[in-house]
């Protein structure tokens, strides 16, 4: 039980990776007051353009460099579009997808002839995971060792730089100018206008960090979890990635939360797809999720208390499962689709009443006119 | 003569076909308060957001302490030492006050150095000029007095010489009004140069050395305040001579139209703010409701005309009861009789994206007049529309001319044609006059008190104390949500002014 635990938020922990990423990057975004659901678009033209430059020059790295430009240019484009030209930012964002969508298969096509695959990666044309120091040694030790060695250790560095981007977005925010005058930009463009600040230059700096941070979530899909590019590899995760940031009210750790939550649900689709489930394996995580979602609503607690409390509860869960088990019901088989479906269900029920409103950024999604 | 601190040579700017300067000329001397007044749309603001960067001249020149300077950009102004206090305050409203006081001037790229800065330079700030507002303090939580007061801070933090000030008391109670005027008063004494755009002559009286009248987009005259009158200075605003204060005969107050009974509201928030009011209002006369905003007249007017629900009381209209705490159907009542002309045009009254005509019959569209089978009628609409723009002269005339692109005076006059000429028995107003120039205040006032003279009952609210004495002809005052006191017209300024501020009746009486 101990090592499925282990192994469940191993695989949460690489499949929150690439959402986490994105959630920080629309949040970039969308904090300067650009809503950008092209967040998708952006992921798979990372990585697509990631696994073709890393198949070619069979370097890793220059697969995450050119999945960063790739992704930039979008996000240029996006932002040329919603801040020169003050276009509509979802038209605009939509567009990017879909051009992305079409154009990876093509080119894949053309350059590849795999049918819009790209060559298999191997070696150093892929990131592989980093053992931590003192991995290994620790292996043996009860708990603690596993918990390091299996979950913490061997994953590959992009993995790490998700997560090291959670502080560091909100060191910036909250402790820099530059942040400081982002976070205005997206609440009240004209303050910044007449203290003398460019709003469209801020605005820039902010899609280009978006282009950055989506073009390294794209290279984590297609150079370090997977070993090259197959069509539509995103799947919906730019969009889950907007469901956190929404969920998270825009803020950097609440953000975590939420990919984490997401990419748990992920993860543990993967491990009950098809075979039957017992209720020693349904009924904690479903105790868990409820728990949580009581806890977050009507108490009203902190992330804290939320946690270490729907934790308990999910214990409780399970001890009360493995007593139940030999009277319980038989196994069922989960439909992976409603797995798949549940972090947009539960963005809607938690956005419905349980986080209370989020507020998106006063001034998101509205193009900055100078008045008259 | 003194050294100017700012000179505007032959300024010309065009938005468009529309010159809102023409060859303007203006030399503020330095170290002194000065006006500038003009009607809504003369091109003050246009004007100073050229001084502060915020726009480009087409041509001219402008000169500070006595130095050519080309001011492009709002930094640019900054760096010459101009801040500016703008009409709509540009703060960041989630921020706290010092967030907003450094955002542009932080000087450090790390916020907690700037910020331990910013902290100690309010705090002298502070010190010299009473300038007291809590640093931590978050924007939307401060009254509108006190946001102010932070965007003051703002410039002179920046270090400027030249404050600029579009049209600061609109949004203030009297007593903040006077509070600004006193902290003017102080940045004068200190040697800074004062700028201050605003419509209201009795402000210019009563702080201005020196006085500049705009009209149409020219300057028209300059004048020391201490040589000129209130009457010459609206007549040169307007171009003619204005009544400041409107004619009327004997009210003849007939029978009760309108009747409120033990009213209470609560506003969105729960907060009651009209609490157990009881009024009425008879055909023939004027009831004005005077009051500082923010003490429940608004919530009041609102319940009436049933945009507002309320928790308790009844109200009568032609002895019939509306149905205050339930469904009051707005569309209902006015074919009921009750028009009510909004206080907040532009969400309420108006659609500012439709067309005048649209907006002429918004509300009374399925009246079978402006029908033809199930569609409306267009041409019946714009006829009405036109016949409407005649009566209340409202410019441009052009019925199909967005309605955004008038100026506020003439919306209000929109809103008004609409409501007064279907002829309603009772009739609710709003700030009829808020943003509104003096030519239209004039009109307006007329028209109000036309309706009374042919019978209607009209219940009047409005922030303006020289409004309400002048139209009504019974004054109520609100405070805190209730009726605190019933005067008639001839009821002093000073002796409002007291109930306003919520001073019970004996102790004003001592």
């Amino acid at each position: 039980m101990f090592d499925t635990i282990i192994q469940l938020c191993d695989a949460t922990l690489r499949v929150s990776a690439p959402l986490l990423l994105a959630c920080l990057a629309g949040l970039y975004s969308e904090r300067a007051g650009i809503f950008d659901i092209g967040l998708e678009g952006k992921m798979l033209a990372g990585a697509f353009a990631g696994a073709s430059a890393a198949a070619v020059s069979g370097s890793a790295w220059v697969g995450l460099l050119v999945a960063i430009l790739a992704a930039v240019a979008l996000a240029l484009v996006h932002g040329f579009a919603s801040i020169t030209h003050r276009g509509n930012q979802i038209v605009s964002g939509v567009a990017i997808n879909f051009i992305v969508a079409g154009t990876t298969i093509i080119l894949g096509q053309a350059w590849f002839q795999q049918g819009g695959r790209t060559p298999s990666l191997a070696g150093a044309a892929r990131f592989e995971g980093i053992t931590l120091p003192g991995a290994e040694a620790v292996r043996g030790v009860p708990i603690l060792g596993p918990i390091y060695s299996e979950l913490l250790s061997g994953h590959s560095i992009l993995v790490y730089v998700a997560f090291l981007m959670v502080p560091l977005t909100w060191w910036v925010l909250f402790r820099t100018r530059f942040g400081l005058r982002l976070r205005a930009v997206g609440e009240n463009p004209a303050a910044v206008d007449t203290a003398g600040i460019s709003v469209t230059w801020l605005r820039y700096r902010a899609v280009i960090i978006t282009g950055v941070l989506t073009g390294m979530a794209g290279a984590y899909l297609s150079v370090a979890q997977n070993a090259g590019f197959v069509k539509d590899m995103t799947a919906g995760k730019g969009y889950i990635a907007l469901a956190a940031l929404i969920f998270a009210k825009w803020k950097p750790v609440p953000a975590m939360f939420a990919c984490l939550l997401f990419g748990f649900l992920d993860a543990a689709s993967i491990r009950i797809q098809g075979s039957p489930v017992g209720i020693v394996t349904w009924l904690p995580p479903l105790v868990l999720l409820v728990t949580a979602l009581v806890l977050l609503g009507y108490a009203k607690l902190k992330m804290l208390p939320v946690i270490l409390g729907s934790l308990a509860a999910g214990v409780v869960a399970y001890l009360l499962a493995v007593v139940l088990q030999p009277y319980g019901p038989p196994p069922v088989r989960v439909p992976v689709q409603l797995i798949n479906a549940l972090p947009f269900i539960l963005t809607v029920i938690l956005l419905a009443g349980f986080i209370g409103k989020a507020i998106p950024p006063r001034a998101g999604g509205v193009p900055y006119v100078k008045e008259r | 003569m003194a050294e100017a601190a700012i000179q505007l040579i032959g300024i010309n700017k065009s938005f468009g076909a529309v010159r809102a300067n023409r060859d303007i000329n203006l030399e503020v001397e330095r170290g002194t308060i000065h006006g500038i007044i003009g009607e809504n749309g003369a091109g003050k603001s246009t004007l100073m957001s050229i001084l502060y960067g915020f726009y480009q001249a087409d041509s001219g020149e402008v000169h500070v302490g006595g130095k050519a300077t080309s001011i492009h950009t709002p930094n640019d102004a900054i760096a010459a030492g101009i801040g500016m206090v703008h009409q709509h305050f540009m703060l960041v409203e989630n921020f706290t006050v010092i967030e907003n006081v450094i955002l542009g001037a932080e000087g450090e790229p790390l916020l907690n150095a700037s910020i331990s800065k910013a902290r100690s330079e309010l705090q002298r700030l502070e010190r010299e000029y009473g300038l007291e507002v809590d640093p931590d303090a978050i924007i939307e939580e401060l009254p509108v007095g006190l946001q102010q007061r932070v965007e003051i801070l703002k410039a002179l933090f920046r270090g400027c010489d030249i404050l600029i000030l579009d049209e600061p008391t609109g949004v203030l109670t009297p007593a903040e009004a006077d509070h600004l005027f006193r902290i003017l008063k102080m940045l004068k004494d200190e040697g800074k140069t004062v700028v201050l755009i605003t419509h209201k002559l009795r402000e210019i009286m009563a702080i201005t050395d020196t006085v500049s009248v705009m009209r149409q987009g020219t300057m028209v005259a300059t004048r020391k305040t201490s040589e000129t009158t209130v009457e010459e200075l609206a007549e040169l605003m307007v171009g003619r001579r204005v009544l400041l204060r409107v004619e009327k005969g004997e009210a003849k107050p007939a029978g009760v139209k309108l009747s409120v009974k033990d009213l209470t509201v609560k506003d969105s928030r729960g907060v009651v703010m009209v609490d157990g009011v009881s009024l009425e209002v008879r055909a023939g006369e004027i009831v004005g409701i005077a009051g500082v905003a923010g003490n429940g007249q608004s919530e009041l007017i609102e319940a009436i005309s049933g945009i507002r629900k309320a928790e308790a009381g009844t109200v009568l209209l032609d002895g019939k009861p509306i149905d205050v705490t339930g469904h009051a159907d707005p569309g209902e009542l006015r074919d009921r009789g009750l028009a009510h002309v909004p206080e907040d045009r532009h969400h309420v009254g108006l659609v500012l994206a439709f067309e005048e005509a649209e907006n002429s019959v918004l509300g009374y569209h399925d009246k079978p007049q402006y029908l033809r089978g199930p569609f409306l009628n267009i041409e019946a609409i714009h006829a009405d529309a036109r016949e409407k723009i005649e009566k209340y002269d409202i410019r441009p005339a052009n019925d199909r001319l967005k309605t955004a692109n008038f100026s506020g005076g003439n919306q209000q006059k929109i809103v008004l044609a609409r409501e007064i000429e279907q002829d309603p028995g009772v009739l609710i107003v709003g700030q009829p006059t808020r943003g509104v120039d003096v030519g239209a205040i004039e009109f307006i006032h007329k028209r109000l008190i036309a309706m009374r003279d042919a019978g209607k009952a009209v219940l009047l609210v409005s922030v303006e104390l020289d409004e309400i004495r002048s139209l009504s002809d019974r004054i109520l005052v609100m405070f805190a949500g209730r009726v605190v006191g019933e005067r008639g017209p001839e009821a002093s300024e000073g002796e409002l002014g007291l109930l306003m501020a919520g001073v019970e009746r004996q102790e004003a009486a001592e």
